[in-house]
C-alpha cells in the first residue's frame, strides 16, 4: 500500500531523514518508536504532504508517486494523519467540520454526499466507540478541549472518514492509561485486511493494546532495525543507546 | 504566510462593469444655483429648498473628519457632479426602464419582476441618483404602506418627510450629513402604519454608474406604532480609476412597540486590488431612535466593498424597555481601510443594546471598529453587551478596537468582550489534511467566524452574504 525509497528530507538544507525504505502492506499495523528529534514527526508529514520540506527520494501510495500531491489531493486519495497537535479552529462546528471532510472524500470517491441526518445518524454511531459525550460535536473544532479528549477527536475523524491508510503521529502521547485504552480500542476497531497504520511512538504502552506486526528503530534520520513487538519491549527496557553500537 | 493563504484571498470584483446609457449629468462643481437646479429638477416644494440652502451652508462652515483611522487625499468636492440620471425619466412601470437598466440589475442578480414576486421581496432600485423601479407597489398600498423614491415622497407625503425629515440625523450633525442633506438626489421613503407587519422584505439596490459622479441617497423609514417592518440594502458599483463618493443618509424612527430591522449588504467597488487604485468612498450617516417604549431597532451589516468605509449605524434608545441591536461583518482585503462601529445612547429606563461586531482583514487590509455605548443619567438598568471579534488573514493587515463606554447611572450593567484570531497555516494544513480544498477551508473558517452575525440576516439574505464573502476571498481559482 505504502512504499518509501531511499527517502532524504532536509528543512533548511539540514538532513532530517537520512535515506528511509519502507514498505507497509495492506492489512500491515507497523509502529515507529524513537527519540525526539530521530525524524518521526517529520516523516509522518512528508507522507501527509505538508509544505516546507527538500525531498529526494520517492514515496508511492497504491503503485502512485505521491510527492506531487497536494495534502488535499492525498488526503482524498485516501491517507489520514492523526495529528500530535490537534489544531484548534474556532467558530467552526466539529460535526459541521467533520461532513465537509467526509463529503469532501465521497465526492472523490464518486459517492453521493451525506445530508445532515444521515451523517448525524452515522456521527452518534461513531462517537461511542471514543466515548465521547455528544456535546462534543456542536463545539468548535478541538476548541477548549484538554489533551486527551483532541486525541479522541482525532480518533473519531479516524472512525468517519475510513481512509485506507492511517498514520498515527504520537496519538498515546499526554494520555492517562483510560485515555491510551479507549484510543487503542478505537485504532482496533479501524483496523481490517485492507486498511494499514503506520504508529509513531515513543513508549511501548500503545503497542501492547495495538499489538504492531512490524516495529522500526529510529535513530537519527534512519531506520536503525526492524523486529516485531518483542523489539518494542527491548527499546522500552534498554533505550536505543544499544542501537548505535 | 504561505501562498496558499495568499491565493485564497486575491478577489475579483465581478460587478465591475459600466451600463452604457444616456445620463443626464450635471456639470462638476457645488454652489448655490446646483442646489436650486437640483431641487427644481425635482419640482421640490419649498421647504425641500430651504433645507438643502440651509445644510449647504453650515457644509460651507464645517470641517471634514479626520479622528477616523482612515487615509486618502484631499477629497476636491468641486470636482464631482452632484446629479445625474439615466436620460428617460417620468417611469409608469418596469417596462418603461431602460433594458440596459435592467439588464445591469439582473447581471447584479437582481430581478426587478417575477424571481422577487415569488422570494415576496418588494425592490426599490436606484440607479446613480435617481430611483428607477418599484416593485410591489400596489401590494403594498393595500396594507398602506409607503414604499417609493424619496422624491416621490416630497411630492406625495411632504407632511411626514416634514415631520421627520433630519429628525434623526439633524442637517448639522456631521459634514458628511450636512453635504448629503443640500445635495441629496433620491433614496427610498419607508411608512408603515399603525399596527402593520409589512407583509414583505423591502429592499433598495443602490447603483454608482457614470464616472465622477457622487451618490447621495437618503432613507427614511418610519414605523409606526406596533408596526414591524424588516429592510435590506444592497449596494454595487463599476470598476474606475478614480474614486467615486458615496455619503448617504439613514434614518430610522421607531415608534411605540414598534421594530425596524435594517440589513445592509455592502459590496461597492474596493479598488484595484493590485494598485489599491480606484474604489467608492464610503461615507455613510446611520441613525435610528426608539422613540417610544417597547420599540427596537436593529442593524445588521455586510461590509464586504469600498476603498474607505466610515459608518456607525446608531441606536438612540429614548423610549422605556426599547431595544437596539447591531450585528456586523466587515472584511477589508487588499488595500481597503474601514472604521466603522456603532453607537448605543440609552436614554430610557430598561434599555437594552447588543453590539456583535466581527472584522475581518486580510491582504494589506486595515480595519477599525470603534464603538459608543452611552448610558446617561436616567436611564435605570440599562443593559449592554459588546462583541468585538478580530480576525487576521496573513501578516500585512491591521485591526484595531476602540470601544468608548460612558456610564452615568450606577445601575447600568455592561459586558464587553473581545478577541483576535488569525487564520493559520496550521488551520488550513488540518484542514487540507481531511481533504478539505484551501479555499473550502478558509470560506469554511471565516463563515464560521461570522455566523452570529449570518444568522441575523433574513434567510436570503444570509445565502447571498455567504456567497459574497467567499467571493471576496477567494482566488481566481475553481
Amino acid at each position: 500500500m505504502l512504499k518509501i525509497k531511499n527517502l532524504h528530507v532536509s528543512i533548511d538544507s539540514k538532513e532530517i531523514i537520512k535515506g528511509i525504505n519502507l514498505t507497509i502492506n495492506a492489512g500491515e499495523l507497523h509502529a515507529i518508536m524513537g527519540r525526539n528529534g530521530s525524524g518521526k514527526s517529520t516523516l509522518a508529514h512528508v507522507i501527509s504532504g505538508k509544505e516546507g520540506y527538500e525531498i529526494t527520494g520517492d514515496i508511492f501510495f497504491n503503485g502512485e508517486s505521491i510527492l506531487g500531491k497536494t495534502p488535499e489531493d492525498r488526503a482524498l486519495a485516501g491517507i489520514f494523519m492523526s495529528f500530535q497537535y490537534p489544531v484548534v479552529i474556532p467558530g467552526v462546528n466539529n460535526a459541521y467540520f467533520l461532513k465537509a471532510a467526509l463529503n469532501a472524500r465521497r465526492r472523490a470517491k464518486g459517492e453521493a454526499e451525506l445530508d445532515a441526518m444521515d451523517f448525524l445518524t452515522l456521527i452518534k454511531e461513531k462517537i461511542k466507540l471514543v466515548e465521547m459525550d455528544e456535546s462534543y460535536l456542536s463545539r468548535a473544532v478541538n476548541d477548549g478541549f484538554s489533551g486527551g479528549e483532541k486525541k479522541r477527536n482525532e480518533i473519531l475523524q479516524l472512525l468517519t472518514l475510513e481512509p485506507t491508510f492511517a498514520i498515527l503521529d504520537e496519538t498515546d502521547s499526554g494520555l492517562d492509561i483510560d485515555a491510551l485504552k479507549i484510543i487503542a480500542n478505537g485504532v482496533n476497531e479501524y483496523r481490517n485486511g485492507d486498511r494499514a497504520i503506520l504508529a509513531i511512538t515513543h513508549y511501548q504502552r500503545l503497542l501492547d493494546y495495538m499489538k504492531p506486526d512490524v516495529v522500526h528503530a529510529m535513530m537519527d534520520g534512519k531506520i536503525v532495525k526492524t523486529g516485531g513487538m518483542e523489539l518494542a519491549r527491548e527499546l522500552e527496557e534498554k533505550g536505543y543507546s544499544w542501537l548505535v553500537d | 504566510m504561505s501562498d496558499v493563504i495568499e491565493k485564497a484571498i486575491e478577489q475579483d470584483y465581478k460587478y465591475g462593469f459600466v451600463t452604457d446609457v444616456e445620463q443626464d449629468t450635471l456639470p462638476p462643481g457645488l454652489n448655490e444655483d446646483v442646489i436650486r437646479t437640483i431641487s427644481a429638477i425635482k419640482k421640490e416644494p419649498e421647504f425641500m429648498l430651504e433645507w438643502r440652502l440651509k445644510s449647504y451652508r453650515k457644509w460651507l462652515n464645517m470641517e471634514e473628519p479626520t479622528w477616523a483611522k482612515v487615509s486618502y487625499p484631499e477629497i476636491d468636492y468641486q470636482a464631482i457632479s452632484y446629479y445625474s440620471a439615466p436620460k428617460k425619466k417620468e417611469l409608469k412601470s418596469l417596462d418603461e426602464v431602460d433594458p440596459e437598466i435592467l439588464e445591469t440589475y439582473s447581471k447584479l442578480g437582481i430581478p426587478l419582476e417575477e424571481q422577487k414576486m415569488l422570494a415576496g421581496v418588494a425592490v426599490d432600485a436606484v440607479f446613480d441618483s435617481v430611483s428607477v423601479a418599484t416593485t410591489f407597489k400596489g401590494e403594498l398600498e393595500k396594507h398602506g404602506v409607503i414604499f417609493c423614491p424619496f422624491s416621490e415622497a416630497v411630492q406625495n407625503h411632504p407632511d411626514l418627510v416634514k415631520k421627520y425629515l433630519g429628525s434623526v440625523v439633524p442637517h448639522t450633525d456631521n459634514f458628511f450629513a450636512a453635504l448629503n442633506s443640500a445635495v441629496f438626489t433620491d433614496g427610498s421613503f419607508v411608512y408603515i402604519p399603525k399596527g402593520v407587519r409589512c407583509p414583505m422584505e423591502l429592499s433598495t439596490y443602490f447603483r454608482i454608474n457614470a464616472a465622477k459622479t457622487g451618490q447621495f441617497e437618503r432613507t427614511l423609514i418610519i414605523a409606526d406604532e406596533g408596526s414591524y417592518v424588516s429592510y435590506l440594502e444592497g449596494c454595487t458599483a463599476p470598476m474606475r480609476d478614480e474614486n467615486q463618493l458615496h455619503a448617504a443618509v439613514v434614518e430610522l424612527v421607531a415608534h411605540k412597540d414598534a421594530t425596524i430591522k435594517y440589513s445592509t449588504v455592502q459590496n461597492w467597488y474596493p479598488g484595484d486590488p493590485k494598485t489599491g487604485k480606484g474604489g467608492i468612498y464610503n461615507f455613510v450617516t446611520k441613525r435610528g431612535i426608539c422613540l417610544e417604549e417597547n420599540s427596537k431597532i436593529s442593524w445588521t451589516q455586510v461590509e464586504t466593498g469600498s476603498a474607505i468605509t466610515w459608518k456607525y449605524p446608531s441606536c438612540i434608545l429614548k423610549g422605556d424597555n426599547s431595544v437596539g441591536e447591531f450585528y456586523s461583518v466587515a472584511l477589508t482585503n487588499n488595500f481597503q481601510q474601514a472604521d466603522t462601529g456603532t453607537k448605543m445612547i440609552h436614554l430610557g429606563k430598561n434599555t437594552k443594546s447588543t453590539i456583535i461586531s466581527k472584522g475581518i482583514s486580510a491582504g494589506k487590509g486595515q480595519q477599525t471598529y470603534r464603538g459608543g455605548v452611552k448610558i446617561m443619567k436616567n436611564a435605570d438598568n440599562a443593559r449592554n453587551y459588546s462583541q468585538c471579534d478580530s480576525m487576521l488573514i496573513g501578516n500585512q493587515c491591521g485591526a484595531h478596537t476602540f470601544p468608548y463606554i460612558d456610564v452615568r447611572n450606577p445601575s447600568a450593567q455592561m459586558e464587553h468582550e473581545a478577541s483576535t484570531s488569525s487564520i493559520g497555516e496550521d488551520q488550513i494544513y488540518y484542514c487540507n489534511q481531511r481533504g478539505i480544498s484551501t479555499e473550502d477551508a478558509v470560506s469554511l473558517i471565516v463563515n464560521g467566524f461570522c455566523k452570529e452575525v449570518f444568522k441575523k440576516l433574513p434567510m436570503e439574505f444570509a445565502v447571498e452574504a455567504q456567497k459574497l464573502m467567499e467571493v471576496s476571498l477567494e482566488g481566481s481559482v475553481g
